[in-house]
């Protein structure tokens, strides 16, 4: 296929979505992510039965939590593809690249470098 | 076990915004298991403040502790080194562990990190129910196992009120009504005659309307 995605994006392999908890998603953020986009399988074909579905609450959880600290919570996103979809995936890794690009930089890592 | 739910971070915000050196501590029991101040919500909550802070510009240290229970002296003894060395300390146990920690180390400021609810089961993960008031006086026994105590609105021991419908209560439809439940269980267990036996004024002496209660064992006392 040869599809190309952007380079910011570092892929974290896990076993299941369900796999990713709330605290996972804050570090990455704490530790200066400009985003987090989590892709499950398609709902209703997790392998687990429920991970995607946890997975996306956990999304949810770390949206309110990103609000309340005053970051963007679009700023974590999560979608569901089946793995046979790579044209799919490199579209969504498009989204969430230009969906960042447009909210800059993530706050944190910017008062983290001042105060340093 | 005691069941409590989390408190809004912007409530625990309000309590600390002007702190600077912060410890988060959990509770390895009750608040663990019904998933509001274990050692993963410490985490959380510790992550969500150092963010918050760092966006605000501020320097504020945070660190996180979950002991193995906050109503215990020898566990509570364990952070007696570091205690003082915080100018806040957000502890995600239950009442009884806010208490008692602010009891033992009464120079540093102690906030409740979450809202302490009843003594409740958990039915399945994310959904706990009353199950106990701690009357002091029980009786299951006469009551097929089912407490028209802390189920029934009333708390009444004799029998259903005219609120009950269908098996439900009249002040929520979803809600069961507590003496349906129990005549429900004598009946399958063949014990309706319990049911016959009328239960004199309760001693309410034992309850909270007593004041404050307190348990005495003198043989398990040294």
């Amino acid at each position: 296929m040869r599809l190309t995605y952007p380079t910011s994006i570092k892929i974290v392999r896990v076993p299941c979505t369900g796999k990713v908890d709330v605290i996972h998603m804050l570090r990455a953020f704490e530790k200066g992510a400009d985003g987090v986009c989590v892709i499950g399988c398609m709902e209703g074909d997790c392998h687990f039965k429920a991970g995607n579905f946890r997975a996306r609450k956990h999304v949810e959880q770390v949206q309110k939590i990103l609000t309340t600290v005053g970051i963007e919570g679009e700023r974590v996103k999560m979608y569901n593809l089946s793995s046979g979809e790579g044209p799919l995936f490199a579209k969504y890794a498009n989204e969430i690249h230009e969906k960042i690009m447009e909210l800059g930089p993530n706050p944190i890592k910017l008062k983290k470098k001042q105060a340093a | 076990m005691i069941v409590a739910d989390k408190k809004p971070v912007e409530e625990i915000i309000e309590f600390i915004k002007e702190d600077k050196k912060i410890l988060i501590l959990g509770c390895n029991e009750c608040v663990t298991v019904c998933e509001a101040g274990g050692k993963k919500e410490v985490g959380i909550l510790a992550s969500t403040l150092r963010m918050y802070f760092l966006n605000q510009g501020k320097d504020v240290k945070i660190d996180e502790i979950t002991l193995e229970r906050q109503c215990d002296h020898e566990y509570l003894e364990e952070i007696r080194d570091v205690a003082d060395t915080y100018n806040a300390i957000v502890s995600l146990a239950c009442g009884v562990g806010v208490q008692f920690m602010a009891e033992k180390y009464n120079s540093t400021p102690i906030y409740p990190g979450v809202n302490t609810c009843f003594l409740g089961a958990t039915e399945h993960r994310g959904l706990w129910t009353e199950r106990c008031q701690a009357c002091g006086n029980c009786m299951l026994a006469i009551t097929g196992g089912i407490c028209p105590v802390s189920r029934c609105a009333k708390r009444i021991l004799n029998g259903p009120c005219g609120g009950s419908s269908k098996g439900k209560c009249e002040i929520n439809s979803e809600l069961d009504c507590a003496w349906q439940l129990i005549i429900d269980r004598l009946k399958a267990l063949d014990r309706l005659e319990d049911y016959e036996k009328i239960c004199p004024i309760k001693d309410w002496s034992t309850d909270r309307a007593g004041g404050p209660r307190k348990v005495v064992r003198e043989d398990v006392q040294i």
